[in-house]
């Protein structure tokens, strides 16, 4: 791929994230080979060497996160990524990041776990990604998005907010949104904002030394920084919340759910309409901050919520802190490789509806016309 | 005739410093300094000769040496 | 009045941290000499270990950046891969860099990562109060080898210079030590001709510091330097074991040409 601006391509997701990644300026990815995220250390090793860039592929993920952070460090942006074994290896450097405040995009291509588990789609690592796997008291940012062509999107996105507030942050996708092929349009001009990084190493010529660390051992220091980081992270939640919704207007089940099973709700509600079933559809791009408002506005109106997930449950908990009792909270997940259908999830909308399976429903089969109303026809 | 300059804030009386000192000008001193710890110090009227092994010993970079 | 020796100008100089004895202390006075002589101090960013030399921040007059426990060779490569004209140094324990950093440090050299190495072995833990070390001397006790080193259980110490004195991407690499004015000169000599080896581009130095540890090897800091010379040289023979300018020999050492 050579000039990769203004125009199509059909690319996977990894794929697509790498491009971005490239076209936000990022010139430094160090990565290690995990399924299913390797077309994207693939694409990488082909692409940063065209552009003038650095292409690594290190020792161990390990290794990839902490020369990410030594390029962070250095004031270039940089990009590693992985899947769930590996990101649990990377989970003490993406403490460090968050630790010494350095911008690095980590993308996630999610896996069946727990342990080696499997390579199929799945969306066990939420709790990982989203509450802050390492020590201490951190987020990530953290995007889901929910196609290849929002994966581009939300990588330019990425770069800029890990500058802006100097963290990390986490795009969240998994096998199938990795691996699946889409139409991808880049941004003719991304929307990037290099900003200045007056705190990087570049050598101390002419200026005060600058100093990278998350080491405070002097008594009181630690607390003072983690008050900071804490306010900082107060403003993230106040400016960077997103979300998407479908249908939420008068609706009586609001599913709640991001990236794959996004998509999947999506479908169970297009094959719902006509039927007098009134779904709707609470989508988060941003799992940190986590749109907690939007969802307490939605339980005012609506009789249950419906968190849909590939794993045991582990959004679905953050839903509960969000509306607490004012609505209940079901959950239907499938787990270890499992992706739900459309029509197990109306399944479980009728029965949310009505317990004692007194409400049946005539399920219409998935239309055929593939790719008008199944896929996303309303990417941000 | 050189002269050793001992930063007595810095020392921590390690003694690296004395045996190497081919004319056994340093010794220790019976006062601490003001973080408490017993340091070095250059015996009056003894010799240098500037070699340095002194300063070039010492882990606190508290020896300095004039002509 | 002319000063014959006066501290090193990239030398903060405050009361550190270390024990009474410490060689990092001297380490850090030789770093700070050697940038000073070579005109770096703008181009030069080092990084700290985790260990006791955690906060040689607070020594060194330098843009710095505080590493994760074994994760200074990776994080020098991301530094140096952004600013290849600038000095990176990497100053190590034998905790940080032969036990739990143990894939970075070899991979690094595998690389010919055109960095440098500041390998300070005191065969001993000494920020988490003397344990087993992997350079921990057979027989050598320490907190976690009360009875001694013992091989059947801990197994033997590991000669890094050796180790990596086998990998086409090592281009200099030294063993010297801090126990008399000489070695201390030596040490300095292969610190510079570390140096010059990343300043002309010639890929990965490392030179392994024999310091001594007098609290934890129990001991006075005078005796320490006797244990230096009488006891781990026989482990860990002094010498230079990779010369990207010369072919060179030495004990244990497989001497190839770059």
């Amino acid at each position: 791929m050579k000039s990769s601006n203004n125009k199509k391509h059909l690319l996977t997701g990894n794929e697509a994230a790498a491009e971005a990644a490239i076209l936000a300026g990022c010139r430094h990815y160090y990565g290690y080979p995990i399924t299913p995220q390797n077309e994207l250390i693939n694409h990488m090793s082909i692409r940063m060497p065209q552009v003038g860039g650095t292409f690594l592929q290190a020792e161990s993920e390990i290794a990839a996160i902490y020369m990410a952070y030594g390029g962070a460090a250095a004031g270039a942006r940089v990009m590693t990524s992985s899947s769930g074994p590996g990101i649990s290896l990377m989970q003490e450097g993406i403490s460090y990041l968050a630790g010494s405040e350095l911008p690095c995009v980590i993308v996630n291509v999610q896996r069946g776990g727990p342990g080696l588990g499997d390579i199929s789609p799945s969306q066990a690592d939420y709790f990982q990604a989203v509450k802050g796997g390492g020590h201490g008291d951190y987020h990530n940012i953290v995007l889901a998005p929910a196609s290849a062509q929002e994966i581009a999107d939300l990588v330019y996105d990425a770069f800029d907010l890990a500058d802006r507030y100097r963290n990390p942050v986490m795009i969240l996708g998994d096998a199938q949104l990795g691996q699946m092929m889409e139409p991808v349009e880049f941004r003719k001009t991304p929307r990037t904002h290099q900003t200045v990084k007056r705190w990087a190493l570049t050598g101390a010529e002419g200026r005060a030394r600058n100093i990278v660390k998350s080491f405070y051992p002097v008594k009181g220091e630690l607390e003072t920084f983690n008050i900071r980081l804490q306010r900082k992270y107060r403003a993230v939640e106040q400016e960077e919340v997103r979300y998407e919704e479908v249908n939420t207007q008068g609706a009586e089940i609001i599913l709640v759910a991001y990236g794959t099973c996004a998509r999947i709700c999506k479908e169970a509600i297009r094959r719902a309409s006509g039927t007098g079933l009134q779904i709707g559809l609470l989508r988060p791009i941003t799992l940190w901050p986590f749109p907690k408002e939007p969802l307490r506005r939605l339980a005012k109106k609506a009789r249950a919520f419906c968190v849909v997930e590939m794993s045991a449950g582990q959004m679905v908990e953050d839903v509960r802190l969000a509306v607490l009792d004012r609505c209940p909270v079901h959950f239907y997940g499938r787990m270890g490789g499992g992706v739900p259908s459309s029509r197990e999830i109306l399944k479980k909308v009728l029965n949310i509806l009505a317990p004692e399976g007194t409400l049946e429903l005539e399920i219409p089969e998935i239309p055929t016309e593939l790719g008008k109303g199944l896929y996303f026809s309303t990417i941000p | 005739m050189a002269r050793v300059s001992i930063a007595v804030g810095l020392c921590k009386g390690c003694e690296l410093c004395i045996p190497f000192c081919p004319h056994d000008s340093l010794t220790m001193s019976r006062h601490l300094n003001e973080h408490g710890l017993p340091t070095v110090y250059f015996k009056e009227d003894h010799p240098c000769s500037g070699c340095k092994y002194c300063a070039v010993m010492c882990p606190e970079a508290a020896i300095e040496i004039f002509k | 009045m002319q000063a014959l020796y006066s501290a090193p100008e990239t030398l903060i100089r405050t009361p550190s941290h270390y024990c009474p004895g410490c060689g990092h202390g001297i380490a850090h006075r030789l770093l700070a000499e050697i940038i000073d002589e070579l005109g770096i101090r703008g181009k030069t960013i080092g990084l700290a270990p985790v260990g006791c030399s955690v906060l040689a921040y607070n020594y060194l007059d330098i843009d710095m950046c505080e590493a994760a426990h074994g994760r200074p060779p990776a994080i020098a490569t991301g530094i140096k891969r952004v600013h290849p004209d600038n000095i990176v140094f990497t100053y190590q324990g034998d905790g940080d860099l032969a036990a739990i950093g143990m894939a970075e440090i070899v991979h690094a050299a595998s690389r010919a990562e055109n960095i440098t190495v500041i390998f300070i072995n005191n065969a001993i833990y000494g920020m988490t109060n003397g344990q087993l070390a992997p350079t921990t001397l057979l027989n050598q006790r320490t907190t976690t080898t009360p009875e001694g080193r013992d091989p059947l259980t801990h197994g033997y110490p590991i000669r890094i210079c050796e180790l990596l004195a086998t990998l086409e991407g090592a281009s200099f690499l030294a063993r010297t030590s801090l126990s008399s004015p000489k070695d201390v000169s030596q040490t300095k000599e292969a610190l510079k001709k570390g140096f010059k080896t990343q300043i002309e581009k010639k890929g990965f130095s490392l030179i392994e510091v024999l310091s001594p540890c007098p609290v934890y090897w129990r001991m006075s800091p005078v005796e320490s330097l006797k244990f230096i010379e009488e006891k781990m040289t026989q482990t860990f023979p002094l010498g230079v074991f990779k010369d990207w300018e010369k072919t060179v020999s030495a004990p244990g050492g497989q001497a190839t040409k770059v």
